[in-house]
């Protein structure tokens, strides 16, 4: 699905983190971790196409992303769901045409016709707020939101950034569990956070590798947790 | 996809694609404003235009089809060039009518300048003989010898002198509108690419978030290109309205020859202002997308 090959990422002149191998196979659950500012969301902003890594390179199935036009790209990021921490969402749509908008924009359907969105609503627990306007949602019912709108195109990975970083622990519980169960339909999951809470709960629930940035390295964790 | 094909499909095409783009902020009214009072001016460009046209048609229609005779001799010998002018003239070639302009029309004539009742029999004020060309017109230096020799005080004057710089006045009149019509598209460009530039700026968090859920650059050139260009033709359609209905109620002399009461469209022509809403739809289009795809590049 998502390759990297010794893939650094430098800015301003200073590494973030190099030397990266990573695949992230289809049906895994993979988590990332370390302190703030060491590379999480740069990773994962690479592992999506809006970074290029600096050196080393980047496989989007089975695309180099040095060598993908813009286009390309755009095909690529349907078929990869992203949960951001800070959820960014067109303000002025509400909610439901927020989830449905990546059917819309791959011309899939018409906004508000398709059929399985009151469903993929009410499966985050929304129904009662589809048709309220992004501001008016508290951070978890936008972090539901964005995972709805992660996965209305049913991409075959998902990526998702401190997507428990705005919650309480109950609803970070249940975003861990919608999450759970994708991973359980096929698909791929790469969650970046440095709640290593939540990693423990994930772990009695999948099975999941910890990868952590460390030291500019991508290692593998797991005995600390 | 063709140009033509991109254009159609902003209207037939991703209806809803354009929802994307925030409705609000300065620049829609912007965009409406400038599209609408473009559109109120190209309307008066376009009358300016065909009016002037107009009038340089009748003008070099009718003078080119009537010539004067002036026979500017002493009292006593009046009667008799004038006679033997008239002899000349009905015996060339070229020449369909003759007839001596009688004193009354004569004093018709004069009278903007001295009144009603200037004694012109007692003045000696040159006789006139009107003359009407045939299609085919005569040969006017030949005429000139003729009556030379036959009635030595007859000027022919064939308007020429006077009626190129009105006719060349009129057409530059005419070619003035068009220029205006094309400043008019020109300016209504630069505005929409302003426009159009602002509102990219100002939704770079919604060109964020669809290239996030994987919308093409086309996708979200086309949603700006069709937000713009269905104001601008909104726009122009409400100014062109307005424009036809200040030009329709104008008054009218139902008089081409005179300009400012000339200045309005004349039956089917009431047809081609209509157009200026297409024309200004297809300027804010090729705006839109210029500045669109500009924008879209750098910010890859």
């Amino acid at each position: 699905m998502i390759e990297f090959k010794s893939a650094g990422y430098s800015y301003g002149g200073k590494a973030l983190f190099g030397g990266v191998d990573l695949d992230l196979a289809s049906g895994s659950f993979h988590f990332l971790t370390g302190p703030s500012g060491v590379g999480k969301s740069t990773l994962l902003k690479l592992c999506y196409g809006e970074l290029r890594p600096t050196e080393g390179n980047v496989t989007l199935f089975g695309k180099d992303l040095h060598h993908m036009d813009r286009d390309e790209l755009a095909a690529a990021r349907r078929r990869i769901g992203v949960v951001h921490q800070d959820c960014q969402f067109l303000d002025h749509l509400p909610l439901d045409e927020n989830i449905g908008l990546p059917l819309a924009v791959a011309e899939r359907g018409v906004l508000k016709d398709e059929s399985n969105l009151k469903e993929l609503i009410a499966w985050v627990g929304l129904s009662q707020r589809a048709n309220a306007l992004p501001p008016e949602l508290s951070g978890g019912e936008r972090q539901r939101a964005a995972l709805a709108r992660a996965v209305i195109m049913s991409p075959d990975v998902i990526l998702a950034d401190e997507p428990t970083g705005n919650v309480d622990w109950e609803m970070s519980q249940r975003l861990l569990r919608l999450l759970v169960e994708l991973n359980r339909m096929g698909k791929t999951i790469l969650v970046a956070t440095h709640d290593l809470q939540l990693i423990r709960a994930a772990k009695t629930q999948v099975q999941a590798r910890v990868l952590r940035i460390s030291d500019r390295q991508l290692q593998l964790a797991g005995a600390d947790l | 996809m063709s140009v033509a094909a991109d254009f159609i499909a902003v209207f037939i095409r991703d209806a809803q694609s354009d929802r994307v783009v925030p409705p609000t902020g300065y620049t829609a009214t912007l965009t409406l404003f400038t599209a609408g009072a473009m559109a109120f001016l190209a309307v008066f460009a376009l009358a300016l235009s065909l009016a002037s046209g107009r009038l340089a048609d009748r003008w070099g229609e009718d003078l080119a089809k009537s010539v004067t005779v002036r026979i500017s001799a002493p009292l006593d010998q009046v009667a008799a060039q004038t006679a033997a002018a008239v002899r000349v003239l009905e015996t060339t070639a070229g020449i369909a009518s003759v007839r001596v302009l009688t004193s009354a029309e004569q004093q018709a004539l004069l009278s903007p300048w001295f009144g009603p009742d200037v004694p012109i029999d007692d003045l000696p004020i040159p006789k006139l003989i009107e003359v009407i060309e045939t299609d085919d017109g005569f040969d006017a230096t030949g005429l000139r010898l003729r009556l030379q020799t036959e009635a030595p005080g007859a000027v022919l004057d064939d308007h020429t002198r006077w009626r190129k710089p009105l006719t060349v006045a009129a057409g530059r009149l005419r070619s003035l509108g068009w220029t205006s019509i094309l400043i008019i598209g020109a300016a209504t460009a630069a505005m929409i690419t302003l426009a159009a530039n602002a509102a990219l700026a100002a939704n770079l968090q919604v060109i964020r978030v669809l290239r996030l859920i994987g919308a093409t650059d086309g996708y979200i050139a086309r949603a700006f290109i069709r937000r713009f260009t269905l104001r601008a033709l909104g726009g122009a359609l409400i100014g062109a309205t307005i424009g036809m209905l200040a030009i329709w109620l104008l008054p009218e002399a139902g008089d081409d020859r005179i300009f400012l009461t000339g200045l309005g469209f004349r039956q089917s022509q009431w047809f081609l202002p209509l157009i200026i809403p297409v024309l200004a739809a297809v300027v804010a289009f090729f705006a839109t997308r210029a500045a669109a795809t500009r924008a879209l590049g750098r910010l890859s």
